[in-house]
């Protein structure tokens, strides 16, 4: 019965929690707009959602393969995988990749789609209670 | 929990971007200051940002590595009454470009504005996923 309610919410705790780390990656790019030689980084978000799924019914992927008993398990560095380099649209002079338009537009975009998540999870909850509830 | 690696991401940028304008001040402040305490005019003063690894391994934050001096020849100014004038009459005024320094402080402006945004979105986030399943 737990695990079915676990089930049910898992996709969109999956979705908030890759929504989190891109949010985190492009908060990362605009505090570095400045630096010389920063390369802007995202998610490739239809491969990391793949992967976060996979990873939450499969704790393997995480994985690497080990050929000692003595070999510490691998650690992600990321839920969703790795980030990749942003395409160069307009490169300046300093080696700095990050496009300020490219990025407070995919954040905006990115915090609305996380919020959307919260909002189906509150729906999917308030249909759970009122099935228990029988109202 | 990622969202709140943005508010050390940006948090880190804004005292970077902080340490910037502080030198901006400098600058335009001592911008006539034709001598100094080891005698020679006033140098301008540059930051130089560098990306910082933070909590997660693809996000990074932002840290002023240095304060370099431009080594730029001293303006010269012709000012034969002036008591720091040479046997020619000209005075070493500082190498500072206050145009330049004026689009520095605005950038540095921007820059900080956007690193408060993105904290804010961050946070407005952060109240939404806690209020997830109330109402």
């Amino acid at each position: 019965m737990i695990n079915k309610l676990d089930a049910a919410l898992s996709f969109h705790q999956n979705a908030l929690r890759v929504r989190g780390q891109r949010q985190e990656l492009i908060a990362a790019n605009i505090a570095n707009a400045d630096t010389p030689h920063y390369k802007a980084r995202d998610l490739d978000f239809n491969a990391a959602m793949k992967n976060a799924m996979a990873g939450a019914s499969n704790k393997e992927a995480f994985n690497t393969s080990k050929t000692s008993p003595n070999h510490i398990d691998g650690k992600p560095s990321s839920i969703g995988g790795d980030a990749l380099f942003r395409p160069v649209i307009q490169g300046s002079v300093d080696g700095n990749t990050v496009d300020m338009d490219v990025e407070r537009n995919q954040f905006a975009d990115n915090a609305i789609r996380y919020e959307a998540s919260i909002i189906m999870i509150n729906g999917q909850l308030k249909k759970m209670l009122s099935a228990i509830q029988g109202q | 929990m990622s969202l709140f690696n943005v508010f050390n991401i940006s948090g880190s940028a804004m005292s970077a971007q902080a340490q910037r304008l502080n030198t901006v001040a400098s600058n335009l402040a001592n911008a006539d200051s034709a001598t100094s305490a080891n005698g020679t005019p006033y140098k301008s003063k540059q930051v130089v940002f560098s990306a910082i690894p933070s909590k997660s391994a693809d996000a990074s934050g932002v840290k002023v590595t240095k304060v370099v001096e431009d080594n730029s020849p001293p303006r010269m100014l012709y000012d034969p009454k002036h008591p720091l004038a040479n046997d020619k009459g000209y005075v070493s005024m500082p190498n500072v470009n206050v145009t330049e320094e004026m689009v520095n402080m605005i950038s540095a402006s921007r820059a900080y504005q956007n690193n408060v945004e993105t904290m804010n979105a961050a946070k407005t986030m952060l109240m939404k996923t806690l209020s997830i399943g109330q109402s």
